[in-house]
């Protein structure tokens, strides 16, 4: 065990200070959720951190990265975050897809989709889940009907984070008829803007319409468009080899310098704030170490060639609670001023807490809930017997 | 960065482990505690012989001067195992602590014999109130009027705390003084007693951890045995969740844990308080994993014969010892509210901000 960095990773961290100081917004943009115009805001920071090739430290360089160790990734992470850089409006590609990619793509599709991917040229959504296919997933019914070299798709995916603005999908269909369950599935990607894809914005508990409806009405698409195998689509949805899902969703350098703005906050009001408070913030100080230190050691396994398992579904369960325990404290220190939007003229920085308290509250359910996730870690981890 | 233990200490901690799945099953408890004996003779025997005892003393004074590091996962195994032998305590605390004060021939003498096994040393350390296993120990080592004493066992008298726990042997000191037998004034002592805290507290978390993951252990065995409604109870949702529930605490520990071996030679702010984190880490993991395995068992978890008690009481006794939840919260604070924070900050050292 050495939990010091080397001369080389402390002038990483140097390179990506510099880097970030130069060029993150000055101001916060506008949510791309919101509008339009902060979607574009959004994708142009994406454009820029590719100019810098930081749009994916750990992907190879032919694909627009600069093919880093995951140490380096967590030391990107960290100096991204402590500079206050925007959102990653294309987390659904980067994040999600971009490593199942990787994995399973062909090099044409690989050498088609990553680097546009990585530029922010392209933006990404999820096409999951079906009104009757949520936690059970293997009840999706949308399909994908094989026509030469082009499959046609056709049904209703809901709850598409980005969907909204973005300009492709990805989601599980039917690709052999009267097939069941998790047999017959492929993953397809698609152009939002094909003919016959309407989206229908959801708004959020927020206002905001952060996730979408989308109607697939006899879509067309390439047959280039599948990744893996036809009938592969679930295997490669639930691949616990793309391990970057259970690392990279959310990165530990965010609850961290969640919790150093929180001991700010608990600072400026320490002396309005009802007992137990202090305790609450240590706590979220804590937990954003724990996590740290638990990515840290993950990290080290899969760089001597391990495999990330189940754990993944530890850290969704820890940050999720993690995220809402830290909002909520921070809504205690708050008090009145708590509900407060952002617009309101005494709100401070309250409204940038409640908007975060809401987001904070889909953690325990997107990405596979966290009941489900317990599920995994019961039967996976422990090895209790399936329902 | 690398976050693995090497091949040799994980090696050590398979080793005991391996000893202790033979000598130390709950069975062996159980025979242990009818008999009234304090010790396993046999047990305590084979561990010495694997050479533990010196782990964390320096090579000039007999030990194999290795660091808490070297010795977590075997701490860790300990507490798995609910060992009632005081291992943890001499390796990872007395011993260090007596070699780092030892000046005289007569306090040297003493450490040898500790150091082969054939005596153990017990520490009344200003930060618990009681002594434990000090009725089996060859030498006791106290704070007196400003001084730090090594007694001879005979020359102390010792008035029996029993606690919950049947195989911990809590004392505390009748005020006898000890006749030339101080070694040190508590100014002098003061860093290596602070020392001895640090790693009470680390390889107490140690134990912790290893006793959380052993009360989950039992409870799945359980869940999987036991039959209601027609199929184990551990295909059930309700109780699914309770073990994951316990096993996501256990695995929020452990990397603090190993963290705050790695840095416990650093001695500054931030290693204290990641070694107070993990210990406030450890003793949740434990009190949720043992009262979930309670629950789990039923109402055989509420009797004598299941053996999750052994394990539920280890927890509570090790909560609070080498500092309870407010002495270590305390030194939290000390990192949270008065130094840096932030993303960057993961392993920061003291020397860093100088």
């Amino acid at each position: 065990m050495n939990l010091t960095y080397s001369p080389a990773e402390i002038a990483f961290r140097a390179e990506v200070r510099g880097w970030m100081e130069a060029n993150v917004p000055p101001a916060r943009l506008p949510s791309f959720d919101a509008s339009r115009e902060g979607f574009e805001a959004h994708r142009a920071w994406e454009r820029k951190l590719a100019e810098g090739r930081w749009g994916m430290v750990t992907w190879p360089e032919t694909y627009g990265g600069r093919g880093l160790d995951l140490v380096r990734w967590l030391v990107f992470e960290e100096e991204y975050w402590r500079a206050g850089a925007p959102l990653r409006v294309n987390q659904n590609g980067i994040f999600l897809l971009g490593p199942t990619l990787m994995e399973f793509g062909t090099e044409e599709q690989k050498a088609r989709f990553l680097p546009a991917m990585a530029s922010g040229d392209e933006i990404w959504a999820q096409a999951w889940s079906e009104p009757q296919a949520g936690s059970d997933l293997a009840a999706v019914r949308s399909t994908a009907r094989r026509d030469g070299d082009a499959y046609v798709l056709s049904g209703h995916k809901i709850w598409s984070s980005r969907a909204v603005f973005a300009d492709w999908a990805f989601g599980l269909f039917r690709s052999e008829p009267g097939s069941e369950r998790h047999r017959g599935l492929s993953l397809v990607f698609f152009p939002l803007d094909a003919p016959g894809v309407r989206v229908q914005p959801i708004a959020q508990i927020d206002g905001e319409t952060g996730f979408a409806e989308i109607f697939l009405d006899e879509v067309r698409v390439p047959a280039f468009n599948r990744l893996g195998e036809e009938g592969q689509g679930w295997a490669i949805s639930m691949a616990t080899a793309g391990f970057e899902r259970g690392l990279m969703l959310r990165s530990p350098a965010r609850f961290q310098e969640a919790a150093k703005r929180l001991v700010a906050l608990y600072r400026a009001h320490e002396a309005d704030c009802p007992d137990g408070t202090r305790a609450a913030v240590m706590q979220a100080v804590m937990d954003a170490d724990a996590y740290a230190l638990s990515i840290y050691s993950t990290a080290s396994r899969l760089m001597a060639g391990g495999t990330i398992g189940a754990e993944a579904s530890t850290n969704k369960i820890f940050w999720s609670e993690m995220d809402i325990a830290m909002h909520r404290t921070a809504l205690t220190i708050l008090g009145a001023r708590a509900e407060l939007l952002a617009a309101a003229p005494a709100a401070g920085d309250a409204g940038r807490w409640l908007d975060g308290w809401f987001f904070s509250l889909a953690g325990p359910i997107y990405a596979g809930s966290n009941e489900i996730q317990k599920n995994i870690i019961a039967e996976r981890m422990l090895g209790l017997p399936r329902g | 960065m690398d976050f693995r233990f090497a091949d040799e200490q994980q090696m050590m901690a398979d080793t005991v482990r391996g000893l202790l799945a033979e000598t130390c099953r709950p069975a062996d408890l159980r025979r242990l505690m009818g008999s009234g004996e304090a010790r396993d003779a046999a047990r305590w025997a084979a561990l010495a012989a694997l050479g533990l005892e010196g782990v964390l003393v320096p090579e000039s004074a007999g030990g194999l001067g290795l660091s808490a590091a070297d010795f977590v996962l075997v701490a860790e195994v300990c507490g798995w195992a609910a060992l009632p032998e005081p291992l943890v305590e001499n390796a990872g605390v007395a011993l260090p602590l007596v070699a780092a004060l030892a000046r005289d021939r007569r306090s040297a003498a003493i450490l040898d014999r500790a150091l082969a096994g054939a005596v153990t040393i017990a520490v009344a350390h200003p930060a618990n109130p009681f002594v434990a296993d000090a009725d089996t120990a060859g030498a006791v080592l106290c704070v007196r009027g400003g001084e730090v004493h090594l007694c001879d066992a005979d020359a102390v008298s010792l008035v029996p705390q029993p606690s919950a726990d049947p195989f911990r042997r809590l004392f505390t000191l009748a005020d006898r003084p000890c006749p030339t037998t101080a070694i040190a004034t508590v100014a002098e002592a003061s860093a290596a007693l602070d020392a001895a805290l640090d790693y009470g507290a680390l390889f107490a978390a140690a134990q912790l951890v290893g006793i959380a993951q052993r009360a989950v252990e039992l409870a799945v065995a359980y869940a999987g045995e036991r039959s209601q409604f027609g199929k184990p109870i551990g295909s059930y949702q309700a109780v699914k969740h309770l073990l994951a529930t316990a096993q996501v605490k256990i695995e929020f520990a452990r990397p603090v844990l190993y963290a705050a071996a790695a840095e416990a030679g650093h001695g500054d702010a931030f290693s204290r308080a990641r070694i107070s984190h993990a210990k406030l880490a450890a003793t949740e993991a434990a009190d949720l994993a043992c009262r979930t395995a309670v629950q789990v068992h039923g109402a055989m978890g509420y009797s004598w014969e299941v053996d999750v008690h052994f394990f539920l009481k280890r927890a509570l006794a090790l909560a609070s010892w080498w500092g309870d939840r407010r002495f270590h919260l305390d030194r939290v604070g000390r990192r949270v509210f008065d130094l840096p924070l932030g993303a960057d900050r993961t392993f920061a050292r003291e020397h860093d901000h100088a």
